[in-house]
């Protein structure tokens, strides 16, 4: 019996000692992850900030190349789900070819993975989450190149005061760490300028509503603001105006994928109409986009949904700052802790406007988009106009 | 009297229909009486509002929303409550029946707006053909699942079938992905829009100023569940295969010795509660017309708790407990928010939905009808 097992030992390590002869082949790979839902509800999102990572280390990831580096893409599915995230993330960090990251599109999915890349030194860079919490912990890891949700919410309160002329609100978020975070940073502005909160409400639903719109009907507040993501509030605001409501609805970037329209049809366009903010604006608003544009729709047969344009300037940070970090190293592959650092020290010249990080990984100055929907099919979700845009200073680590 | 009760058209219309209509007036009733109390305790205390005013403005749609979601677990929950009859065991896989009937329904639906014929056609006999081809399709799938996950393990200790009713319904949700993924691309189910479904009916009740406002999708939803309702009962008590059914769920040995071909007779069970959740599925996508394939999780729970509460084995307590159910979720959603100015808002409702049911099956352990169930040896 014994004797068996020893023979089958010595195979395997004569078997191992062979692969192990092969391995230095390629010894020059270097691989960036992205982590973004590719299935279930949100993959619209998820699966475009995958394909504008691809498409940019397709058209920028030439210096590396010349430097003799095989760049490679290693795509993760995060199902928009904290735990499937986390242990992506156990498995990105176990690869030691991965130098940079790319995600997610959720906050409450990144917040709990960016634990294992900053254990491990593995820079990320995040083309949508807009919680503050992402970068107020002062990762070096974890940086972003869209704004924050305690700027995003004070600018959809001050547009639904001002613009819109509200003296009420009923708040409704989706119970998520995005969610609730800009619906309470929504709450606070409201509070403090004097715009009424009738109702502050959170639901997992997504199918049957009917409990919710009854009181809001009963209340009739003059805007409805829905903290959360397109699937639900889709269906919600179908339900809503259908049961009567006649006033405005508001939304966050959470909003801002065509199938919103699909799923509310002119319920966005009926009564008060509805109207998002937005980190990221459509492709109009950045004048280098229309390239990206045409060269995606050209690759993938479909136009790039939000948060594309933002996950390919994401992997140009990464394939510069890996570029720089393999100059200092004299050629050879360079280290996490190398690429992390020159993240930060990057002054990038992206699509969506130039890109340099703070102390701790937020962009100085973010742009933000209130966008007003005019599409009632996803067809014609490019209609939408964008009524003003901001830019604000980053708050930086808070209070 | 006795020849009046005796007659069919009192023993498998009147009274069926009476009786749910008892259940909703008893349950309506009572809690409408508390909630209008509690309002007069504690109009003091809420000074945003009049609480009372605002209690009793919305008190009829409250009613209305929960009556309609209440058939809907109600119709869902015979399902459970039958195979736990004759087999006495849960089956976890018909929350995704019920999802699957919905979406069949739906993509049939779907399939006649890319034809262009959908707005051509009468919109009644789209969604009977839809309903139709919903519990064709969940009552076949549910037939299916039976044969292969739960009759070879039919001699097995009982937590075994369980386990595998909980696998199968992981395997059909991610079933269901898959086929959408690979054929439409989708991974949400968006009803076309057609007919006149969205539209309302106002009713006036008098003596109370706001008309209720009733969509005509909910009207039909409630006018089918009480169709099926009554022809199951009918053909649970008036029909030989209905005795058939009985027999095996009293005893399943004796009934196959007096000659019943009991595997046929479970099979049969399947059936007709997968076409039950089939047609719930494609009324549910009817009104909140969108789904996908994990919809059917939570409805399913809620279905099987109603089955519960109402006692598991009994049709007139599922019921029951459906419509329990879907009221005191339907009040506790709509008043929580109003009556704490906010602080506990409707995602509580399911919190204090659950702590009255488990306050009932404390006094009623086997459920508000459950004593009558036959105790197995």
């Amino acid at each position: 019996m014994f004797k068996r097992l020893n023979v089958v030992i010595a195979l395997l390590i004569v078997a191992s000692l062979a692969l192990a002869a092969c391995a230095p082949a390629a010894p020059k790979t270097i691989k960036i992850a992205t982590q973004s839902p590719l299935s279930g509800g949100q993959s619209l999102l998820g699966v475009d900030i995958k394909r504008g990572a691809e498409l940019a280390l397709e058209q920028l990831g030439g210096p590396l190349t010349e430097m003799g580096f095989t760049v490679e893409l290693a795509p993760y599915d995060d199902q928009a789900t904290p735990d499937v995230g986390v242990a992506n993330a156990k498995n990105i960090v176990a690869d030691s070819a991965i130098l940079c990251g790319v995600g997610h599109l959720n906050s409450g999915v990144m917040i709990p993975s960016s634990e294992e890349y900053h254990t491990a030194g593995l820079a990320f860079v995040s083309p949508a989450n807009t919680n503050p919490v992402v970068t107020t912990r002062g990762y070096a890891e974890v940086n972003r190149i869209v704004g924050r949700d305690d700027v995003q919410a004070p600018v959809a309160e001050a547009y639904a005061r001002n613009e819109l002329g509200a003296s009420s609100v009923y708040i409704i978020h989706d119970k998520t760490a995005y969610g609730q975070g800009v619906a309470e940073f929504f709450r606070a502005a409201a509070d403090e300028n004097g715009l009424e909160v009738q109702a502050f409400e959170g639901t997992e639903e997504t199918a049957n509503f009917d409990a919710i719109i009854t009181p809001l009907l009963a209340s009739n507040p003059d805007v409805v603001f829905f903290s959360g993501i397109y699937n639900q509030a889709g269906v919600f605001f179908k339900q809503a105006r259908d049961a009567g409501y006649e006033g405005t609805f508001m939304g966050t970037d959470g909003m801002d994928a065509s199938d919103l329209a699909a799923l509310a049809g002119d319920a966005l366009t009926k009564g008060g109409g509805m109207v998002y903010t937005s980190v990221a604006g459509p492709a109009a608003a950045y004048p280098k986009a229309a390239k990206f544009a045409s060269d995606f729709e050209a690759k993938f047969g479909s136009a790039p949904q939000p948060f594309s344009a933002q996950a390919y300037d994401s992997m140009g940070v990464c394939l510069s700052a890996i570029k720089n970090a393999a100059e200092a190293a004299g050629g050879e592959v360079p280290t996490r802790e190398a690429v992390r650092d020159a993240i930060r020290a990057l002054s990038y010249d992206g699509m969506t406007g130039s890109i340099a990080f703070d102390s701790i990984g937020d962009l100085p100055t973010a742009k933000y988009f209130i966008i007003k929907v005019n599409a009632t099919s996803a067809e014609t979700w490019g209609s939408n106009e964008i009524v003003a845009e901001l830019d604000f200073a980053s708050p930086g680590m808070g209070e | 009297m006795k020849t009046f009760t005796s007659n069919p058209f009192y023993k498998f219309i009147i009274f069926p229909v009476g009786q749910m209509l008892a259940f909703i007036l008893g349950a309506g009733t009572l809690l409408s009486v508390i909630i209008i109390l509690l309002a007069y305790i504690f109009r003091g205390s809420v000074t945003n509002l009049d609480l009372v005013e605002r209690t009793i403005t919305i008190l009829p749609k409250v009613l209305i929303d929960g009556i309609t979601i209440g058939f809907v677990y109600a119709t869902i929950a015979l399902g459970y409550t039958m195979v736990y009859g004759v087999l006495e065991f849960i089956n976890f896989s018909h929350s995704e029946i019920f999802m699957v009937g919905g979406v069949v329904g739906v993509e049939l639906l779907r399939y006649f707006d890319a034809q262009g014929s959908l707005a051509t056609m009468n919109e009644y006999v789209v969604i009977g053909m839809a309903i139709v081809l919903g519990m064709v399709i969940a009552g076949g799938l549910a037939v299916t699942v039976e044969r292969i996950a739960y009759k070879p393990l039919r001699g097995a200790p009982r937590l075994v079938p369980l386990i595998s009713a909980i696998g199968m319904s992981f395997i059909l949700q991610d079933a269901v992905r898959l086929i959408l993924g690979l054929t439409t691309g989708e991974f949400n189910v968006i009803l076309p829009q057609f007919g006149t479904f969205d539209e309302f009916q106002i009713l006036t009740i008098p003596g109370i100023a706001n008309a209720v406002q009733i969509q005509n999708k909910t009207i039909l939803l409630i006018a089918v569940t009480v169709m099926m309702l009554v022809g199951l009962n009918f053909l649970v008590n008036g029909t030989k295969i209905g005795k058939a059914i009985r027999a095996v769920a009293q005893d399943r040995p004796t009934a196959s010795l007096m000659g019943i071909n009991v595997n046929l007779i479970i099979s049969l069970t399947f059936l007709i509660g997968g076409a039950l959740g089939g047609a719930a599925g494609v009324l549910f996508a009817l009104k909140v017309t969108r789904l996908d394939p994990f919809v059917g999780f939570f409805p399913g729970l809620k279905a099987f708790t109603a089955a519960v509460l109402g006692g598991i084995g009994n049709l007139t307590g599922a019921l029951l407990g459906g419509l329990v159910l879907g009221l005191l979720e339907s009040f506790g959603a709509s008043y929580l928010g109003i009556f704490t100015e906010g602080a506990f808002g409707a995602e509580y409702k399911d919190i204090l939905a659950f702590a009255i049911l488990i306050i009932i099956l404390i006094f009623r352990p086997s459920g508000l009808l459950g004593q009558t169930v036959g105790q197995k040896a």
